[in-house]
């Protein structure tokens, strides 16, 4: 149980979060042939592009509205309707996300209605989804413009319930905080209980860096917009991380396919759920790969929790990341000192820690340095500043992470991806001994305690 | 007046391209009207950042929602041989119920608690499109905070929406003017001491040419604003000769502080092997006639007949395994011509270069260099048509920025980053040799042969 402390202070030094357009721009990005739109100043989009880019380390299409002075005071509906245009004449996109700025939300415009009356008189727009999105700057972060894009889609894309009876099918709504390596592997696992996934949204068939054959100016994959009409006809709708809960309970609401919310899908008992679950849903036993996984897993909880035991760790991130990694680190024994999360969640008070601030960077330094130090920093890349300041070890994860390969495929989902996760952070913890608060003090350092015995003889 | 300030920047005496505009013309200034839909890069506030964050003691304060901040602190590659302060992001994250009750009090509170933990020598608070929009007053806050805190807070009134990121560079320079140079009097003015504008220590690139100045006993008072801290740039009316390096940016300042305090300045580069040279004979020459000691003029020439000869016998080498190799160098800020030429004489093929951003003098030395060829020069490529470049064997190599790499990456071909993100610097007779090893450790490099052959079952 942790107590949540939120300063709202007026000053935010080294920020944990990024824009919610940015949030909902990466959700549209798992489509198949999506350009997604900014409406706003074209710095928006610029910011938002370049951490993307420096991220996944692929293209990302990405467009603006560029709006101006003029615009900004006389209304921006024709630049959306010029934007628009052109996008369709230069990439003839399948899908367009139209995502509200904090500039155009702050005028106020009515962008749902504008863009029925656009939709009306073109024609040129008919081959092509427009899904409006409002995701102003000034509410929340990531994963909340995540959540708002996919439940936009959802409203926009998935037809009502149908009365033909249910496929083979599961709909997985998946978090933010999972990379394209983890959707791939959550896409297989359901698979392999002969069930047919439908993500939403995909990042593994975008975002995953594969090469095609020709240039393409929009998404390289994803999921495609048939696939998002056939989701009324699933069986079961997953999803994974609490800000996946209002768009699961939309999808619910619409179609009639019940869900089931996983609050992480890392640790040896959460993936037991999904197991269950998908055993259920398919009325199949777990298959083999499964079982000799877990025993896989189970070895390295014995072999990994001697040097997490005891061990101090901070954790920071958005909430369902910062939820998944502390909950690990504690489930193998550590000891969580610092948890900070960029916005603010019903389940944070259920964190493994004494408290949990919603605020920055600048608060998990205050919290590691009240704690007397840490052994092991758990957040993204912009966490390399303290960790460096302090020479406490960082591992890198959650977003972005541009200073390292890779970040893309790190997977930390399944049995297999904790497994791995646990070896990672363990080899970590057991190279970097510690404050002296672990099992795993140096020997020169533990008879140096003890005084040297060749000294003393003499 | 903001509105003022930003049509008085269009007029700028200084600049060629302006002079030549009709009144018409100049009245919508330097940026070329933006598509919707089809437009890319920074806005004005990512200008004037640009421009005044390698000030390296100083909080940077952005006042606005978490976008303008969030999404891109301590992402620009300039580097700091002292304080890493710059570095930290600070802002004060606009949410709902500011936009509704203003953000001017919120603002207030966030430069006290910067000063009150950091201590800066100075704060540089930072305008964006919400606070602009809601009409929250940055200068008066800024006024404010100087008198009651005692530590001088400047405001940047640079919001995204008013223009690009050019725009934003200018402004920045203007803050400086009006509110930080002249501003400190140092007790050690010397006859060779020079600025460089438009400089921000990309990579460490100071470093490449720093020790080239203090042979001759130049003293870089301050780059405007590479490395620079707070007081350097407030004493920086002190200098004998500015430099000009990214003229487009940073010209109006040069010329302001020409009028004001005399500093004759001249426009140059240190990107190139002979760029270098007329930059040093240039600051050498204005110091002379300033009234430093005669002799520099021939210390400057020696120093340049040792180092040009230097850097053309490490450049031999590379002749070979460069020779006849296609190379598309697509730019904006980096002086094009002066890259061709030492790519030219290596023995490498400039099949194309852009000009985007050039100025007309600057498109015109290109297009020397390039045999006159006008098809070569491009104003803007298309990533389908540079694609198609690749694909087609028409280019080899693509030298650019960090936006377009994956067109080249995903053509499979070799691409080296020369904007302002790139890791290694390539400024003066050091920088461009190292350039050509980059070049062709890129080109040279054994996986292309690897990623180029079909997958065994294709074929």
């Amino acid at each position: 149980m942790a107590l949540v402390i939120n300063h709202n202070k007026p000053l935010s030094t080294s920020p944990l979060k990024v824009s919610a357009p940015l949030g909902a721009a990466m959700a549209f990005l798992g489509m198949e042939g999506s350009l997604p739109l900014f409406h706003g100043s074209q710095g928006c989009t610029a910011f938002a592009l370049v951490m993307m880019v420096r991220h996944f380390r692929e293209a990302i299409p990405l467009q603006t509205t560029a709006m101006n002075e003029v615009s900004t005071i006389l209304g921006g509906s024709d630049q959306v309707e010029q934007a628009l245009h052109n996008m369709v004449k230069r990439a003839k996109p399948k899908i367009i996300g139209l995502i509200s700025t904090a500039l155009t939300e702050t005028r106020g415009e009515d962008m749902a209605g504008d863009l029925k009356g656009i939709l009306a008189r073109s024609k040129d727009l008919a081959g092509t989804s427009v899904v409006y999105c409002s995701a102003p700057d000034f509410e929340g972060s990531l994963e909340t413009g995540w959540g708002k894009a996919v439940g936009a889609m959802i409203r926009a894309l998935v037809p009502g319930s149908s009365s033909q009876p249910p496929l083979k099918r599961v709909n997985v709504l998946a978090g933010c905080h999972l990379t394209p390596g983890d959707v791939e592997t959550l896409k297989e696992i359901v698979e392999d209980f002969g069930l047919e996934p439908v993500m939403l949204p995909d990042l593994a068939g975008s975002l995953d860096g594969h090469v095609p054959d020709h240039y393409v100016p929009t998404t390289l994959g994803g999921t495609t917009l048939e696939q998002v009409k056939g989701m009324n006809r699933a069986c079961l709708t997953i999803a994974v991380g609490e800000h996946m809960r209002q768009c699961a309970e939309t999808l619910e609401e619409r179609t009639g396919v019940p869900f089931v919310l996983f609050d992480r899908l890392t640790g040896l008992e959460a993936v037991d759920k999904l197991m269950v679950c998908l055993s259920t849903a398919a009325g199949m036993p777990v298959p083999d790969k499964y079982r000799r996984q877990r025993s896989q897993l189970v070895d390295a909880m014995l072999d990994g929790h001697f040097f997490f035991a005891g061990r101090p760790v901070a954790v920071a991130g958005e909430p369902s990341f910062l939820w998944t990694y502390a909950s690990l680190c504690a489930d193998m024994g550590a000891h969580i000192v610092g948890a900070v999360s960029a916005l603010p969640s019903p389940h944070l008070s259920q964190l493994p820690s004494e408290t949990a601030i919603i605020g920055d960077f600048e608060d998990l330094e205050d919290q590691i340095l009240e704690a007397g130090g840490a052994d092991l920093i758990i957040a993204n890349a912009n966490a390399r500043l303290i960790a460096g300041r302090h020479g406490i070890p960082l591992h890198r994860a959650g977003f972005p992470v541009f200073d390292r390969l890779g970040a893309a495929h790190q997977i930390s989902l399944g049995y297999r991806g904790t497994r791995d996760l646990i070896f990672t952070l363990g080899n970590i913890l057991m190279e970097h001994p510690g404050h002296g608060h672990g099992t795993s003090l140096p020997v020169q350092h533990a008879e140096h305690a003890h005084g040297d015995p060749a000294v003393a003889a003499g | 007046m903001l509105k003022q300030k930003i049509q008085d920047l269009f007029v700028e005496p200084g600049c060629a391209k302006n002079q030549a505009k009709s009144d018409k013309d100049r009245k919508k200034g330097c940026g070329k009207p933006l598509t919707p839909g089809a437009a890319a890069g920074g806005c004005c506030f990512d200008g004037a950042k640009i421009a005044l964050q390698p000030i390296t003691d100083v909080v940077h304060l952005v006042h606005g929602p978490i976008a303008c901040e969030g999404n891109s602190w301590d992402t620009r590659n300039s580097h700091s041989s002292g304080s890493q302060l710059y570095r930290l992001g600070f802002t004060t994250d606009m949410q709902n119920l500011d936009i509704v009750n203003g953000g001017e009090k919120r603002l207030y509170k966030a430069i006290r608690q910067a000063i009150k933990r950091h201590n800066p020598p100075a704060v540089f608070v930072y305008q964006t499109c919400v606070g602009a929009l809601i009409g929250d007053d940055v200068e008066a806050v800024c006024k404010a905070a100087t008198e009651r805190m005692g530590v001088p807070v400047v405001p940047v009134n640079a919001p995204g929406f008013v223009g690009s990121k050019n725009l934003g560079n200018r402004l920045g320079g203007e803050s400086l003017f009006e509110y930080v140079i002249g501003t400190h009097q140092p007790d050690d003015v010397g006859a060779c001491d020079i600025n460089i504008l438009g400089e921000y220590n990309v990579a460490g690139e100071l470093d490449q040419f720093r020790p080239l100045l203090a042979r001759l006993g130049i003293r870089l008072r301050c780059s405007i604003t590479g490395d620079a801290r707070y007081l350097d740039v407030a004493s920086a009316h002190t200098a004998r000769a500015n430099m000009v390096l990214c003229s487009q940016a940073l010209v109006t300042l040069a010329r302001k502080m020409k009028e004001k305090y005399a500093i004759p300045y001249f426009e140059g580069s240190f990107y190139g092997i002979s760029d270098t040279s007329e930059a040093l004979r240039a600051i050498a020459r204005m110091l002379v006639e300033r009234g430093a000691d005669p002799t520099l003029t021939d210390r400057t020439e020696a120093l340049i007949a040792e180092e040009e000869a230097r850097a053309w016998a490490r450049l031999e080498p590379f002749k070979a395994r460069l020779k006849g190799r296609k190379v598309l160098l697509y730019t904006g800020g980096v002086k094009s011509w002066s890259v061709i030429q030492a790519l030219q004489e290596v023995g490498m093929e400039v099949v194309g270069s852009s000009v985007r951003k050039a100025t007309a003098e600057d498109a015109a030395k290109a297009l020397e260099r390039l045999g006159g060829d006008e098809d070569k020069l491009a104003d803007a490529i298309t990533p389908r048509d540079m694609y198609a470049m690749f694909k087609d064997g028409k280019a080899e190599m693509m030298l650019s920025g960090g936006r377009s790499q994956f067109v080249a990456l995903k053509a499979r071909t070799p691409w080296l980053d020369i904007n302002q993100e790139r890791h290694v610097g390539y400024a003066a007779y050091d920088g461009m040799v190292e350039m050509v090893r980059q070049i062709d450790l890129m080109i040279n490099n054994p996986i292309w042969e690897q990623i180029r052959k079909p997958a065994p079952w294709e074929v």
